[in-house]
């Protein structure tokens, strides 16, 4: 449904996007997972035909970026970063204004938007810009809906919002999946691929890994622990004072720790934090999660 | 744990309340944050944290209640917490068109240092961020992520009793955001009280105390093990979740 192929882009001397290849398949939710500024707007905003590639291709539904930019107009839904409803338009204007303009009205496609606008519904008559922030976001999500597209792009829809309503919203992707919809979605927010069937991580303009979060978590084989004791900031200097330590990262109120050369023997550590005073820390191996893997990709 | 909790709260609040109309945005919180503690202030989106951040900067008259923020008074002496107390924001926090040193100069200025304090801040703070070659830089030729350990430095440039992080980390990759996690926890080492916002459920747990608000009332207030124990819940962001839906 999505086919990216080496696309670059630059902005003077900043490369945001360094020969970006990746394909999505149709009914897949497919997620972009970065930090401000790696370049995740930049491909969104090729895709869906706002700014040109500087080198190579992508084609959406089969359409052309360059060639058949009004096809994919016409077709694919568009979520932008920052809120893009009218303000000054109630709930139900702004849902009329973007189905006008896809030549289509709320009724014919209501049923694909139903679920999302029930908790709106009673606001219907209320100005966008008034809506609290889980609420203009499923009003933004109904809008690019509304033309029922085969193909939606999500950038960051999730920034900032709180951890109930995104919890929600995911539910609401995984309801739009089950309907047929390819979802592109980003976020900066790392807990949020293994909501996905599949991500890319994207750092500085490269995808610095693709894969099911499954196949992206499997390639971190470095053997990694959990430290924890009483003092974390305390105990977070000194394992990154010690010798051996290849990385260590605050992760809650656990540090998780790499040994040089992926040790796997931890009685020179324990020993260690003995010795700087950390009775009370305990050892454990743990799994990694996805952020993990990103700290690990980004250093190479 | 490094804060100490037999001096003076840094932050004592008892029945704050504000109402805007017949809307009641903060309900009768009461709650204290000990100097040189971590307090994470979390919350829905439209639980009311804005509007008690802004009563506790001094920057909005609270309705009823009473609250001290560094020993000074949210009703009768606001222009003293403002003197008193660091902002740091997302969404504000430097001044893209001017450079790395004239950011520095300019919040040294407005907290009323001297020229000659500036100067040797301005030296320490480039020192301690290994930024003395972009001192001439605009701020908006930084990465994000050097530009909010800027922000966050400059801050507390007059050295106050207490700063406010309204969201700091939000956007960052996950290396930058726990580089910013070690300045605050040195900060807090320091002795400078923490008070701070995020999305982020892990970084709840980075905090020494948190509390949770939801349609304006505090609902949980605690140390993220106590709270994770009292709620049966694994992590934070299960106990967001738990405490969020209740209502």
């Amino acid at each position: 449904m999505i086919e990216v192929n080496n696309i670059r882009k630059t902005y003077g001397d900043t490369v945001a996007l360094d020969a970006v290849t990746l394909s999505v398949g149709k009914g897949e939710l497919f997620g972009l997972i970065g930090p401000d500024g790696a370049g995740k707007t930049s491909l969104f905003r090729i895709l869906t035909t706002l700014l040109l590639p500087e080198g190579g291709s992508a084609t959406v539904n089969h359409h052309d970026v360059v060639k058949d930019y009004k096809k994919i107009r016409k077709e694919a839904g568009y979520m932008p970063g920052n809120f893009s409803l009218y303000q000054d338009l109630s709930v139900e204007e702004n849902l009329q204004f973007f189905a006008s303009i896809f030549h289509t009205d709320i009724q014919t496609n209501f049923e694909i938007i139903r679920s999302i606008y029930e908790p709106l519904a009673p606001f219907k008559n209320r100005r966008a810009g008034a809506l609290s922030g889980g609420m203009k976001q499923k009003l933004a999500l109904c809008c690019s809906l509304i033309h029922n597209p085969p193909v939606l792009f999500l950038d960051e829809p999730t920034t900032g919002v709180d951890a109930l309503s995104r919890q929600e919203f995911w539910e609401t992707l995984h309801e739009l999946k089950k309907k047929g919809v390819t979802i592109l979605v980003s976020t900066p927010y790392m807990d949020e691929a293994s909501l996905c069937d599949r991500i890319a991580m994207i750092q500085a303009g490269h995808l610095i890994g693709i894969g099911t979060p499954a196949e992206i978590i499997s390639g971190f084989t470095k053997p990694l622990w959990s430290v924890s004791g009483m003092d974390i900031y305390r105990l977070l200097k000194d394992l990154q004072d010690f010798q051996q330590t290849d990385s260590c990262s605050l992760f809650g109120n656990n540090i998780h720790v790499t040994l040089k050369n992926g040790v796997a023997d931890v009685s020179a550590l324990k020993e260690y934090l003995l010795r700087k005073g950390h009775e009370t820390a305990s050892i454990n191996p743990v799994a990694p999660v996805i952020e993990d893997c990103f700290i690990e990709r980004m250093k190479e | 744990m490094n804060y100490n909790s037999s001096s003076i709260p840094a932050i004592q609040a008892e029945s704050l309340t504000k109402e805007f109309g017949d809307f009641t945005a903060v309900d009768a919180i009461t709650f204290q944050v000990e100097k040189g503690e971590i307090f994470g202030f979390l919350g829905a989106n439209g639980a009311g944290k804005t509007t008690a951040i802004r009563m506790l900067c001094g920057l909005l008259q609270p309705t009823s209640g009473s609250a001290t923020v560094a020993g000074f008074d949210v009703f009768t002496q606001p222009e003293e917490i403002k003197k008193n107390i660091g902002y740091m924001s997302q969404r504000f926090s430097l001044y893209e068109d001017l450079t790395v040193k004239e950011n520095i100069r300019f919040y040294g200025g407005i907290y009323g240092l001297s020229n000659e304090a500036i100067k040797e801040k301005t030296g320490i703070l480039l020192e301690r961020l290994k930024l003395h070659n972009e001192a001439g830089s605009l701020v908006k030729r930084l990465p994000l992520g050097w530009k909010q350990k800027l922000a966050f430095s400059v801050s507390l440039i007059h050295d106050p009793a207490i700063v406010f992080l309204d969201e700091p980390t939000g956007g960052v990759d996950p290396v930058t955001r726990r580089q910013f996690w070690e300045m605050i926890y040195e900060t807090a080492y320091g002795g400078v009280t923490i008070f701070v916002t995020t999305h982020y459920m892990d970084e709840a747990e980075y905090c020494h105390r948190i509390s949770i608000m939801v349609n304006g009332k505090i609902v949980a207030l605690g140390p993220p093990s106590g709270l994770k124990n009292k709620l049966n819940a694994d992590s934070m962001n299960q106990v967001f979740l738990k405490l969020v839906r209740q209502s």
